[in-house]
């Protein structure tokens, strides 16, 4: 093939002294910088570019922007291959490797066209009727094979090797594009002093401009526009984002937008070095100018979806700003003016055009040159050509008359322009109809937000530029700065007109009944249309879904004011009553990668260590996760397996003395005079009343009954206290603290927050574990006297201050010894050398909850949410003194029922018989199904204590039930073992151990 | 979204939590046994269309309770002050 058989010899804004080489379809093409792919193809005559949605029809490229609904092409390959992006917008860059979709065997010949044979199978509203029999076929069958055949790109299964990057920005005022409008206003609002950040999509600055052949200020109008842009760029007050889509607009004036940083400097399958591919912006602004220009939208007629099928506008802005001729025998056909410099800038550029206009008459017919052929009142009727035009006939709308039949290679059509206001509706302000230019538009809402420019509907460009003026003064005005009117306006040559007379479909009886598309990307057809309205479903938003127009990646942006002025058509009504379905954020797609940002893969969370976290490391310690904590799991020796070393660690403390890392536990330290009244809110048990030096138990509902946490609170002096929370709720209690004082007792002279961070925590447990204190503790006695069971108290160990309180989790003697993260790990290390001689243990959580299960302690798997205190045994820790949150509730009738699941013990009926987590119990194991669980075990583990599996478990009525027999069933694990109920405690269930 | 947190000025979304009905009041324990008074200031929310009183949470900033008042059909904010007025904390 000629290589670029329709790139123009000069003009435009590509460097033709480059060349850039690239594949589609696995054919080599060249391209110049400043190309897209879509001009790029078409330079290289690549007419025929991608099959439709549902009906395989061979599809052409259609536009020249965003809203592209045919050339969608699947780039790159492996990790980095994107599906379902528009040809229009990808920047050609060296080695692109880009495919068509949706096609087999070929792009030429795709065998899957034969759905254009079953059209009537595949109508509107066809999921919900063609296949339903027999129902059963569905999932097997029918849906499967419409997921093959109608759809676009594959998505591929791999990781994404790219790195994509959140960054937040702030700014007086936010304008988004960046045409002769965008520029203006973004040049008067800055002259003001306020902070502007002028957003747009493409490469380079310009917008509307780049695409046309007009003068402005005696310099075509793209050269103009990039000084003017320099002008600003140079501004200290005024930021551009360029390849920028602000895809959102949310409450709060806070947008969101991707830039496509480095998309466009891509080689095939290379990271370009240190910059991410896109970056998602957060924009705050405190007022908003959409300045997104417009959309031209197609005509519907017969088969007016060929390759070849063209906006005018697009075609226009291939010639003018790349250079690219698209056809040499054009027909234009339209019902608007702005078609008519289509029609003037390829006829300049030595095309033949031919004009038809549903309209009687055109002021634009001036700007034609004579030798050029303008037929009024003709419509375009048929298409004829397949994977490229061939020719096409016209036929007169009002008056009988010949068809006429023309040679061409490319048709433009133009049904009318549609301001761009998406960004302005996303916060649900509906449009209204204007008459005069056909289309729906938007006002400036409320305070905060403007609209100017063609996204106002104003279509001539020196009002346009006006009004663009006046709205960047009125949005720096209204973020408090002073400005100045300013004098005088770029002079453009020549102005443009726009004037139209809807034509939203081909009259009936001018029909052949060929498809006439109003959805390109969905195959929604005037036919699919006038069923929905037949079958009740005429409602904007009814026909939407019912034939799912609109609903494509280009969200309808060239369909949905054709389909809403077809149905107004047929429902009798005006646009007005028709009424418009709603533009939802996001503008256009974005890829998930984006969204995500850094926050994938070990980034997806941070994650917490202890201070001792390296010595846990180096000791081999497996790591389990508690919350965002590492926490260590266990600690093998040699080749130990998981059981082995949890049993060695346990038996080592029950035996001896071991230690445990419990820095993760959340902390609050609080004081005041009120603190001690302000906990026996919080808690179900009483503090005010507790000696200073002690520490006690603690439980907190939710204010429905439910218990929420429990821990520990220690009285350090008069009004300071020192409290522990379980390390996953850490942040939630602190919330419901502050939320409790500052709404329910506000009177209460408390202050507290959170020193989780600030201390590391390490207990100390065994019966061996007081001899092994001894040895490093300073300052403070510990023995049994001295300190008993639950006394808190100060030293110091190696220097280090260490707060003591001799608490128990395990069921042993044990201290809980703090001290300020920085000394963590040297004071871990000194009690460590200290116990050496003693064997001294480190164990890991998975020991901790053996042994709490050995001595029947709740944990996580308890505290579900929906436990009461009653139901886990602590009924009696309730004070009936005080009031405290959830104390009524606790006691509702539901919730002190005999049925309700009550926290038990579980054996196994046979020794070595184990059973799982999760497992329900049921009397009968044979009729296993809804309505029969008595209720569920909640934590399983093996006791080297009693040598045998043991569990707790929360049963209904479960404290009269010691001695019975239940099965625990998993049906999952195909697992159902007997077992017997008993009480939950398991190892020395008078509590002997912790007083020695 | 953004609220203009009394202490730390227009801060985003992301920094509050919400929580929940700000037009509700933990019954008096002493006065209100009956359970059904418990049951509304639990259970029971009232789903205005237009202004509501919401508790939102600074947890990413000064920690404070706000009250802010919101159009739930627009999701404009009318007013934020926080749920403890400085001078009332402290004194009995």
């Amino acid at each position: 093939m000629n290589q670029q058989c329709n790139r123009s010899s000069d003009g435009g804004m590509i460097d033709r002294s480059k060349i850039i080489k690239f594949q589609f379809d696995g054919r080599a093409y060249e391209g110049h910088p400043g190309d897209t792919l879509a001009s790029a193809l078409l330079a290289n005559g690549v007419i025929l570019t991608a099959r439709s949605f549902k009906y395989h029809r061979p599809r052409g490229i259609c536009t020249a922007g965003p809203e592209e609904p045919n050339a969608l092409v699947t780039l790159g390959r492996k990790g980095r291959s994107e599906p379902n992006i528009a040809a229009t917008v990808i920047e050609l860059f060296e080695g692109l490797e880009a495919r068509s979709q949706n096609r087999w065997p070929s792009l030429r010949y795709d065998l899957l066209a034969v759905n254009s044979l079953i059209k009537p199978l595949l109508s509107a509203g066809f999921y919900y009727k063609t296949f339903m029999w027999p129902r059963s076929f569905w999932y097997a069958l029918y849906e499967p094979m419409i997921r093959r055949a109608a759809g676009l790109g594959a998505l591929q299964n791999r990781p994404d090797p790219d790195r994509y990057e959140h960054a937040h920005i702030h700014c007086d005022i936010l304008i988004v594009g960046a045409g002769p409008a965008g520029l203006v206003a973004a040049k008067e609002a800055s002259r003001s002093g306020a902070r502007v950040l002028l957003v747009d999509d493409q490469p380079r600055p310009g917008g509307y401009l780049s695409g046309e052949s007009l003068e402005i200020d005696g310099q075509p109008g793209a050269q103009w526009a990039h000084e003017f842009a320099d002008e600003l760029r140079a501004m200290d007050n005024v930021r551009m984002l360029a390849r920028t889509t602000v895809t959102g607009r949310y409450d709060g004036m806070t947008f969101c937008a991707v830039e496509r940083v480095s998309d466009h400097l891509r080689a095939r399958n290379t990271k370009v070095a240190d910059l991410p591919r896109q970056r998602l912006w957060t924009i705050h602004a405190e007022q908003f100018i959409c300045a997104a220009g417009a959309i031209e939208r197609p005509l519907v007629f017969d088969d007016n979806d060929r390759p070849g099928v063209m906006l005018a506008g697009a075609a226009r802005r291939y010639l003018n700003q790349y250079g690219v001729l698209p056809g040499r025998e054009v027909l234009i056909f339209t019902n608007n003016d702005d078609a008519y410099l289509t029609a003037r800038d390829l006829s300049a550029a030595g095309a033949d055009v031919i004009v038809i206009d549903t309209r009687k008459k055109a002021p634009a017919a001036k700007l034609l040159p004579g030798r050029l052929k303008v037929f009024f009142e003709h419509a375009l009727t048929d298409v004829s050509g397949h994977n490229s035009l061939s020719s096409a006939t016209m036929t007169p709308l009002v008056v009988k008359g010949p068809k006429q039949t023309m040679r061409c290679d490319l048709i433009c059509i133009s049904g009318g322009w549609n301001p761009t206001t998406h960004l302005l509706s996303h916060l649900g302000q509906k449009p209204q109809w204007s008459q005069k230019i056909a289309a729906y538009t938007m006002i400036d809402s409320g305070s905060n937000a403007f609209v100017t420019g063609g996204a106002a509907g104003l279509f001539e460009l020196t009002q346009g530029m006006e009004d663009a003026a006046k709205t960047g003064r009125n949005a720096a005005r209204a973020c408090g700065f002073s400005t100045e009117e300013r004098s005088v306006l770029p002079l453009v040559s020549p102005n443009s007109s726009y004037a139209i007379e809807p034509f939203w479909r081909l009259p009936k009886q001018l029909s052949d009944g060929s498809k006439s598309f109003v959805d390109l990307q969905n195959d929604v057809t005037v036919g699919d249309l006038e069923l929905s309205e037949r079958e009740g479903f005429g409602h904007a938003e009814h026909a939407k879904r019912y034939t799912t127009l609109g609903m494509g990646t280009d969200q309808g942006k060239l369909s949905n004011v054709n389909a809403l002025g077809l149905l107004a058509e047929l429902r009798d009504q005006t646009l007005s009553e028709t009424g418009t379905t709603t533009y939802r954020p996001l503008y256009g797609p974005v890829a998930l990668g984006a969204l995500a940002g850094q926050r994938t893969g070990a980034e997806f969370a941070p994650v917490r260590h202890s201070a001792m976290h390296d010595w846990h490391a180096e000791q081999g310690a497996v790591f389990t996760h508690a919350g965002l904590w590492l926490r260590p799991y266990y600690y093998p020796r040699g080749d130990e397996g998981f059981a082995t070393a949890v049993t060695r660690e346990v038996r080592a403390v029950r035996s001896g003395v071991g230690m445990v890392d419990v820095s993760t536990l959340g902390k609050i330290e609080m004081k005041g005079p009120d603190a001690g009244n302000f906990l026996d809110h919080l808690y179900i048990n009483s503090f005010s009343k507790m000696k200073i030096g002690r520490a006690r138990y603690g439980a907190m509902l939710r204010e429905d009954g439910m218990m929420f946490d429990d821990g520990t609170v220690s009285r350090l002096s008069r009004e300071h206290y020192f409290i522990t929370v379980t390390t996953v709720n850490a942040a939630s209690v602190l919330q419901h603290m502050e939320f409790c004082h500052q709404t329910n007792w506000p009177e209460l002279d408390v202050q507290f927050c959170s020193v989780s961070e600030a201390w590391s925590a390490m207990a100390v447990a065994g019966p061996k574990s007081r001899e092994v204190l001894e040895r490093v503790v300073e300052d403070l006695a510990i023995d049994n006297g001295a300190f008993p069971f639950m006394a808190v108290g100060n030293g110091t160990i190696g220097g280090a201050f260490v707060r003591i309180f001799r608490i128990s989790f395990s069921g042993e003697l044990a201290f809980e010894v703090y001290t300020d993260a920085s000394y963590g790990q040297s004071v871990w290390e000194a009690i460590m050398r200290a116990g050496q001689s003693l064997d001294i243990t480190a164990y890991g959580t998975e020991a901790m909850t053996v042994m709490r299960t050995e001595k029947g302690h709740v944990a996580g798997p308890e505290l579900d949410g929906r436990t009461t205190a009653a139901d886990l045994g602590l009924g009696r820790m309730m004070s009936q003194k005080k009031d405290f949150v959830g104390r009524r509730m606790a006691v509702r009738d539901d919730l002190v029922l005999d049925t309700v699941k009550q926290l038990v013990g579980l054996k196994p009926l046979l020794e070595g018989a184990s059973f799982k987590m999760g497992a329900h119990l049921v009397e009968d194991p044979t009729g296993i199904g809804a309505n029969v669980s008595q209720g569920h075990v909640t934590t399983a583990v093996y006791s080297p204590a009693c040598d045998h599996f043991i569990g707790l478990a929360l049963l209904s009525g479960g404290r009269n039930r010691v001695g019975e027999r239940l099965y625990a069933v998993s049906p999952l694990h195909n697992e159902q073992v007997e077992v017997v109920v008993s009480d939950p405690v398991f190892v020395d269930p008078a509590g002997e151990r912790t007083h020695v | 979204m953004r609220i203009d947190c009394p202490w730390c000025g227009s801060r985003p979304l992301h920094e509050y939590a919400y929580s929940g009905d700000a037009t509700t009041k933990r019954p008096d324990a002493e006065r209100d046994a009956d359970l059904s008074v418990w049951m509304d200031h639990v259970y029971l929310r009232d789903n205005p269309a237009g202004l509501h009183k919401e508790y939102w949470h600074h947890v990413s900033g000064c920690r404070s309770l706000l009250v802010v008042t919101r159009d739930t059909t627009t999701h404009l904010i009318e007013s934020v002050s926080l749920a403890v007025q400085p001078s009332k904390g402290g004194k009995k």
